[in-house]
């Protein structure tokens, strides 16, 4: 998965430089995650997207909507040829993930609203007796957003306890870090108290990522919250821990040296 | 309510039709914000519990888990007070169910003016105007009780993101056993080619006693009851402007955004002819429901008024 994750950086960091903008540090960040999910802990489908029983991924944070493209071609969604096309006209790969894309859930671009609508997914399954699981990718800037505690509250209440929210804890926001915009600490705290089982992992070590998602597919009467350690633009030196790269492309020369270090 | 029919409660009409809806569509599920009572779901939640999800005073979570349950196949009835409902989570409505165009159907009450004594900030007089601006949403404001029951079933069968716009006062009924409401098609409840009244929810009613008023005059005013805002039976509204030759919209919302706004839109472009638009120019206060539309203008008399205007600017 190491390779993988290694050919879909290159990816990331191709389809921004294509596509002229859009947001590498968090789809850096979110890789390993991921493709954790897709290939090792996920049941779904990619010859048919919308198979009842699919586990579902929801990208709450949809700015990092190339991370999850590159992982959807990898895995079979649609042609990998298609990434060139990320936020250029008549495109299915949209700025945000939108559900026009073969495998994306939701709509997004709207930080906060992504753990609501997993939970619509959740209470649904329980509704028609299915078993799949649920995974929200929230931001931890994204968790300066009311409604994301609107709905963890909701889903403790309602014993959705096939949900997992993960945060990709890099510590970096839209402007400068999270303890500078918005202090989130103790979130691991914070989640228990909503009344969610708190796992907490390295989010670049598949070791602890598969051990980790693993046992929270183990029900256990609550939703699960995993808080999962990234950096933000891991894998390229000088994205990584930098906020100036949260939204924007690399240049061609910037391109070059990033693709190097993934090589 | 001025007129002298029978009122009856469009909300406890519509807490009793969805019930009665409830082996019939077995995807229906039902979503409120603690203001089930209010809003008559307190019926199916003691019914089917099973199908019913309570999400407190929070309502942009309401909104996000309805458009989850959806893109799952259900059909989520969300209800909550018409301010709370649109206006609270509108970026929810706009992201998570209208770009998608989800099967969501959101059923409002204590809309506009007639929430009466909790005042300003629960009287939602611009729900129309937000609902109407999201591209793909139906947006219906009943007239009365009977009109309420079957809108609630079009909204079931209808797919795509849907808005119901009922009262919290009961509303006088204008319609007969035998009415059928046909989505998107306005209904010509009186006819008449001196000046058209084009009217919505509880200004049906009063646009009907306007008529009455302007009969005694010698004025012969055709009503249309336009429960469908979006999309509009542009083709009614176009006629009534081409047969009488000047328009008076009614409604029980803010004049930005509203009936006046849609109708308006479509004469400048298609028929062009004098509009006179009744409606509320700001936001309002605390008192009964029944003073405030005097003291804002929702009556017979400013509606038999606002069509003298109209015919005298025919030319
Ligand atoms: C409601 C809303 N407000 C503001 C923004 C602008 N915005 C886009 S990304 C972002 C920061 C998100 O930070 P984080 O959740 O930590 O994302 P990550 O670090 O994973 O990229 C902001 C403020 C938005 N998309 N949505
Ligand atoms: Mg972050």
């Amino acid at each position: 998965m190491q390779a993988i994750a290694k050919e879909l950086r290159r990816d990331v960091v191709q389809t921004i430089y294509t596509g002229g903008s859009g947001h590498p540090g968090g789809s850096l960040s979110e890789m390993d995650i991921l493709v954790t999910l897709y290939f090792h802990v996920m049941r779904h489908d990619p010859a048919n997207p919308r198979w009842p029983d699919r586990d579902r991924l929801i990208l709450s944070k949809g700015h990092a909507s190339a991370g999850l493209y590159a992982v959807l071609a990898k895995a079979g969604y649609f042609p990998k040829a298609e990434l060139p096309t990320f936020r250029k006209l008549n495109s299915r790969l949209q700025g945000h993930a939108h559900p026009m894309t073969p495998g994306v859930e939701m709509n997004s671009g709207s930080l906060g609203m992504g753990l609501s609508f997993a939970l619509g997914c959740a209470l649904a399954a329980r509704l028609d007796k299915r078993r799949y699981n649920v995974y929200a990718l929230l931001g931890d800037g994204e968790c300066d957003e009311g409604q994301v505690w609107e709905a963890a509250m909701a889903a403790a209440h309602h014993r959705a306890t096939n949900l997992v929210a993960i945060v990709d804890r890099n510590r970096i926001q839209n402007d400068r870090t999270t303890d500078e915009v918005m202090k989130l600490e103790p979130l691991a705290m914070k989640w228990r108290a909503f009344g969610w089982r708190v796992l907490e992992t390295n989010g670049h070590d598949y070791t602890a990522l598969i051990s980790t998602l693993e046992r929270a597919s183990q029900r256990q009467g609550r939703p699960t919250a995993i808080i999962a350690h990234t950096v933000k633009g891991k894998g390229v030196s000088f994205m990584e821990n930098n906020p100036s790269f949260h939204g924007k492309a690399p240049s061609a020369q910037e391109l070059e040296k990033a693709l190097q270090e993934l090589a | 309510m001025v007129s002298k029919r029978p009122n009856a409660s469009t909300r406890e009409t519509y807490g009793k039709t969805l019930l009665e809806m409830a082996g019939e569509f077995p995807d229906i599920v039902v979503l409120g914000g603690d203001l089930n009572v209010s809003v008559f779901t307190h019926l199916w939640r003691d019914k089917h519990p099973d199908r019913f999800f309570d999400f407190g005073p929070a309502e942009q979570n309401l909104v996000g888990v309805s458009a989850g349950l959806a893109a799952s196949g259900k059909i989520p009835f969300v209800s909550t007070f018409a301010v709370f409902g649109t206006g609270r989570p509108f970026d929810q409505l706009r992201v998570l169910v209208a770009q998608p165009h989800l099967n969501v159907k959101l059923v409002c009450t204590h809309a506009g003016l007639l929430t009466g004594e909790d005042g300003m900030s629960a009287q939602g007089i611009e729900d129309l105007a937000l609902t109407c601006s999201l591209p793909g949403f139906t947006v219906v404001s009943p007239a009365d009780s009977p009109e309420t029951a079957q809108v609630i079933r079009a909204a079931a069968v209808t797919p795509g993101p849907f808005y119901v716009r009922l009262s919290r006062a009961a509303t006088p009924v204008v319609h007969g056993p035998g009415y059928r409401f046909n989505l998107g098609c306005a209904e010509t409840m009186r006819d008449g080619s001196d000046v058209a009244i084009l009217a919505t929810g509880v200004m049906v009613s009063v646009s009907l006693d306007a008529a009455e008023l302007l009969a005694q005059q010698g004025i012969n005013a055709r009503v249309i009851n336009v429960h469908t805002l979006k999309p509009l039976d542009e083709e009614a509204v176009v006629s009534a402007a081409r047969d009488a030759g000047a328009v008076v919209t009614a409604e029980e919302h803010y004049i930005h955004g509203g009936l006046g706004s849609i109708v308006s839109q479509v004469l400048g472009q298609k028929r062009p002819v004098p509009v006179e638009m009744v409606a509320l120019e700001g936001y309002a206060e605390s008192a009964p429901a029944q003073e405030l539309m005097v003291k804002y203008g929702l009556t017979p008399q400013r509606v038999a008024d606002a069509a003298q205007r109209a015919i005298k600017r025919k030319g």
